[in-house]
């Protein structure tokens, strides 16, 4: 453990309590995190944009607001890193991509305003993925971030920025994009908690869109109960998404209190027979196990389902995603905003500006998509990934009939190294088999860390799934076994990672 | 290759025909955000994140233009589905905000309804309608430099001012068996579309601002032989005239295609799949794109928006809000007014019809409402090629000028003067009239004193009354009347003049 003056080891929770109780300013907090990232971010590079500026200003406002008697929102003045795909007024964001380079947009999302209501000074905007492409940060247009946990390997992508940002203790909690598991993997890479809502629980107004039928945000913390509060910070009913939900937010953070209270008697869980064997690395497993002993003790029962059309799901996700990717990445086209190319032509300035903004695996993904909507394909391609995502959803509705919950290893394997999987785009894909099958039925899901797999020392995750609307079973289950594992781990497992040299 | 008319087109040729209208609802604000849906607002002073299309942002349905779509789609006789779906239309353009435009495709919110067309002769066409879909309009390209068009422009400006207006397309079935009065019923079909949405209130209807506009597409086949089914004659390729934005340019665009097809088959050469540009100068279309050439859209279910479920009981609701049909509105007003055949026409065709009607409830008669719209208004309205609704004069203004002349306050000749007053903008008939002293002089006496001293002036002429030339007061009327710039009674100024002579007149 590191001296108690280290605020950055802090949870969030324990944060807003410091500085309620008078022992920490926000601005010593948030000065100490712009610290942290100073330190260590240069090896990390969890950060795309510093609001150095921005964030003390807010931690000052808070600090006097708090000193003159306000009544405050809970997590006032706790900081907070937001993944590049939100837009933010004032800061750049770019989504990852070159062709974004510099833009500032002139409005802010709906979640981005309402951590600004909620007083939370942003340190600044994560690395990632080229719109939310990728399960490595490899894809990021702007050089990968590393994993804290060993810095040649990936953090997990798209959101390894906000993942890493956490483990690294730069921040204490980030908002993270899951389209496929973008929040999820990389908290299971870096051993980190990721929650992706219910599809409709958080608005996406202002995220910009990779695939929107699929497309969530969530919260990214290291504790369960962090991110219970963070998203009921960032939840509820915006009139700007036509697809928001239109419910109260659910009840995270006492569902979290209950689950730690460590009563899961009558909680029936169901582990998903068909996420795991084959390709999932036997550490990954063996903590899965132990995951599911853990909950046994604690009184739940655990029985096996079978969701025989996940093998479909990551076919199916790969037409669906690139399909509505292709339709929502055909606004960069350089007339309105972002870089340009210019040509003779209007014609040529598109093509040219799209061929060098986007990257590789963008392109890809754009032709995948393109083809599998044109007339004559449509049926064949889109179609056909929209019935199996009907029958996902079935598999789901009959799982969820056996069991409160499902759960299955987050990810087969810990992380993988840099550049190990960036030339085989399947065996990247192969990494969100057990993530993907939420997105494709809207349901939300947790993943929290379930230790280290004994055979290399890095951490592994625990996916604990639950019907939509059912958000704060996440919380309760989670938080139940969180503290389980914590009793052994003596604290939070982000705590066992070796520590970063600091500059 | 010959060049040959219209009609002998017809002779020859069975003509088939549909077309799309599209129909700018006036909405207060735009389709999917909450934009201002004004006409002629500075460019890009209309926009925001969602229509400038700008990353993150998210489109949500604008349920007053959801309502609008019904109302005009059960005006249409058409069903209104239960749960239709939008689209996206995927194609790169830049006055295309998004590079794709939210459209309806495979679920249209309207469909399957069939609509009355009264021709000027009171034949009546039943004219099908396929689907009448909501969507969203472009932005509008500039091109400076060179001739305006997109060839030799140095640049292009984009205004995404009218982008995400929003818009119903309605989309006719093939119309088959007008023959040589296809252009007249695709003239009066399009005349009913505008009536229909002036009167439900849902658009201005003006198609000289693009609020209505149509693109009309055209095929020839051969006519059957004697004792032949003519519909069991293929349709031949046809092709698609894309913005014709006046009534009269229907009806010209369908004689130059139809002409133009038949010379091409009689010279036995192909007409090629394409749409065409139409030229209101020169009367005539030139080749846009061909169907190789034809853009695939990949259409597929906008995720963003939910799809679009009105209540069984709302639809009925609204139906319970629709105005009469505008051909019984038409017949109606017809036999109230007492207009014959020709007149109606006129005024259907220079849509005054609701010009006429304001001008009557103001308390004009029909016949003098008529007499200043098509005739001294549609002459000024034409000199200043602006649309009559756009003169500075209202229908209010019109039924107190008329009222004037019938109070005998001023006569013909000074109303047209007090006319060009409230043109001008100087107010009211009653106020120009006072502002420029043109009321007729009805004053008696002063009457008197002019006639003295005109016969005065010309002594010969009383005695040719008093020998029984009485036409020879005219030169003394002639005299009063320019004597007092035209402000007497004429046949007040007679009498006196007779009464000088002590004939009686």
């Amino acid at each position: 453990m590191t001296a108690p003056h280290d605020w950055t080891r802090l949870s969030a929770a324990q944060m807003a309590a410091a500085m309620k109780a008078g022992e920490v300013t926000s601005v010593e907090l948030t000065q100490a995190h712009l610290d942290r990232i100073g330190a260590v971010d240069g090896d990390v590079h969890a950060f795309l944009h510093l609001n150095t500026e921005g964030a003390l200003a807010t931690a000052r406002e808070v600090d006097e607001a708090r000193a003159a008697g306000e009544d405050l929102p809970p997590l006032a003045g706790v900081p907070i890193a937001i993944k590049d795909i939100l837009v933010t007024r004032g800061m750049p964001t770019t989504a990852g991509s070159r062709i974004l380079e510099g833009w500032e947009p002139p409005y802010d999302a709906t979640v981005t305003r309402k951590i600004r209501e909620a007083r939370m000074p942003i340190l600044g905007k994560t690395n990632m993925d080229e719109f939310a492409m990728g399960s490595s940060t490899e894809h990021s247009g702007f050089g990968p971030t590393h994993n804290p946990w060993d810095l040649d390997r990936i953090p997990g992508g798209s959101g390894g920025g906000s993942a890493a940002s956490i483990a690294a203790w730069e921040a204490p909690l980030a908002i993270g994009s899951d389209t496929g598991g973008s929040i999820r993997q990389p908290a299971s890479v870096t051993g980190t908690v990721g929650v992706k809502p219910t599809y409709g629980g958080v608005s996406r107004y202002g995220a910009i869109a990779l695939a929107s039928s699929l497309d969530q945000l969530g919260p990214c913390a290291r504790t369960v109960e962090d991110a219970a509060m963070l998203h009921e910070v960032m939840g509820g009913h915006d009139p700007m998404d036509a697809t928001s939900l239109n419910e109260p937010v659910p009840g995270c953070v006492e569902a979290a209190r209950q689950g730690r209270e460590g009563d899961l008697a009558g909680v029936r869980v169901g582990v998903i027979k068909e996420l795991s064997g084959e390709g999932y690395q036997a550490g990954v497993e063996q903590r899965f196990e132990e995951g599911l002993d853990k909950l046994r003790a604690l009184g739940a029962e655990v029985v096996e389902v079978s969701c025989p059309s996940f093998e479909y799901a990551l076919a199916a996700y790969y037409l669906i995603l690139p399909s509505e990717a292709s339709s929502n990445l055909a606004k960069f086209d350089s007339v309105r905003f972002g870089m340009r190319v210019e040509k003779g032509t209007i014609e040529r300035t598109m093509g040219a500006t799209r061929a060098e903004g986007f990257g590789d695996e963008v392109k890809r993904r754009i032709i995948l998509g393109t083809y599998a909507l044109s007339a004559g394909y449509y049926d064949a391609y889109y179609g056909s990934a929209q019935k199996v995502r009907t029958l996902i959803q079935r598999d789901f509705a009959a799982a969820f009939e056996k069991a409160d919950v499902l759960v299955s290893p987050t990810t087969p394997t810990t992380p993988f190294k840099l550049g190990e999987r960036i030339d085989d785009p399947l065996a990247m894909y192969l990494n969100d088999v057990a993530t993907i099958p939420a997105n494709l039925a809207g349901i939300p899901g947790m993943s929290l860390p379930s230790g280290v797999a004994p055979e290399d020392g890095l951490p592994a995750g625990f996916q604990i799934l639950a019907p939509a609307h059912e958000d704060a079973r996440l919380y309760r289950i989670g938080a139940a076994l969180e503290k389980a594992l914590a009793e052994d781990w003596g604290g939070p497992l982000a705590a066992l990672a070796p520590e970063l040299e600091v500059s | 290759m010959t060049a040959l008319t219209y009609e002998q087109a017809m002779e020859q040729f069975d003509p088939v025909f549909g077309i799309e209208v599209h129909v700018e609802l006036n909405t207060a604000t735009k389709m999917f955000c909450g934009c201002a849906n004004e006409f002629g607002a500075e460019p890009n002073t209309q926009v925001c994140p969602v229509c400038l299309g700008l990353p993150g942002s998210m489109p949500v349905t604008n349920e007053k233009a959801v309502e609008s779509a019904i109302r005009l789609g059960l005006s249409l006789g058409c069903q209104i589905r239960e749960s239709s779906r939008f689209a996206r239309k995927n194609y790169f353009y830049p006055d295309l905000a998004k590079d794709y435009q939210i459209s309806q495709y495979d679920e249209p919110t309207c469909f399957e309804g069939s609509l009355d067309v009264v021709l000027d002769d009171g034949t009546v066409v039943t004219i099908g309608i396929e689907r009448a879909h909501i969507e969203e309009d472009a932005g509008k390209n500039t091109h400076v430099g060179g001739t305006g068009g997109i060839q030799g422009a140095s640049h292009s400006l984009v205004d995404y001012n009218r982008g995400g207006v929003p818009l119903v397309e309605i989309v006719t079935k093939p119309i088959t068996g007008a023959g040589a009065r296809t252009a007249e019923v695709a003239r009066a079909y399009v005349a009913t579309i505008r009536d229909i949405v002036k009167a439900l209130g849902i658009s201005d209807g003006r198609m000289e601002q693009g609020s209505v506009r149509a693109d009309v597409n055209l095929s020839l086949r051969v006519k059957a032989g004697p004792g032949e089914d003519q519909n069991s004659v293929p349709f031949g390729k046809r092709s698609e005239t894309k913005n014709v934005n006046s009534l009269r340019a229907i009806e010209r665009s369908i004689h130059h295609e139809a002409s133009r097809q038949a010379g091409l088959l009689l010279a036995g050469e192909p007409v090629v799949q394409e749409t065409r540009h139409w030229h209101e100068d020169t009367g005539s279309t030139t080749p846009g794109r061909s169907k190789e050439e034809a853009e695939d859209y990949r259409y597929f279910p906008e995720p963003d928006l939910l799809p679009v479920e009105p209540s069984r009981e709302w639809v009925e609701e609204l139906r319970g809000t629709l105005p009469e049909h505008p051909a019984k509105m038409r017949a109606r007003l017809k036999e109230d007014w007492g207009f014959s055949d020709l007149e109606m026409r006129d005024a259907v065709n220079a849509d005054a019809l609701d010009l006429i009607a304001s001008t009557v409830a103001a308390g004009a008669t029909p016949q003098a409402a008529r007499k200043w719209w098509m005739g001294e208004l549609a002459r000024t309205a034409n000199d200043r090629d602006v649309a009559m609704r756009d003169l500075p004069v209202t229908p209010e203004h019109v039924a107190e000028l008329q009222g004037l002349v019938d109070e005998g306050r001023i006569n013909d000749k000074l109303a047209r003067q007090v006319l060009e007053g409230v043109l001008a903008g100087e107010g009211s008939p009653a106020e120009v009239v006072a502002a420029r002293g043109l009321e007729v002089v009805s004053d008696d006496s002063a009457l008197e004193k002019a006639v003295d001293e005109a016969l005065a002036a010309q002594p010969d002429v009383l005695e040719k009354i008093q020998s029984g030339k009485v036409q020879a007061a005219g030169a003394i009327v002639g005299a009063v009347m320019k004597a007092t710039r035209g402000q007497a009674d004429a046949g007040r100024v007679r009498e006196i003049i007779l009464q000088r002579a002590g004939v009686e007149g």
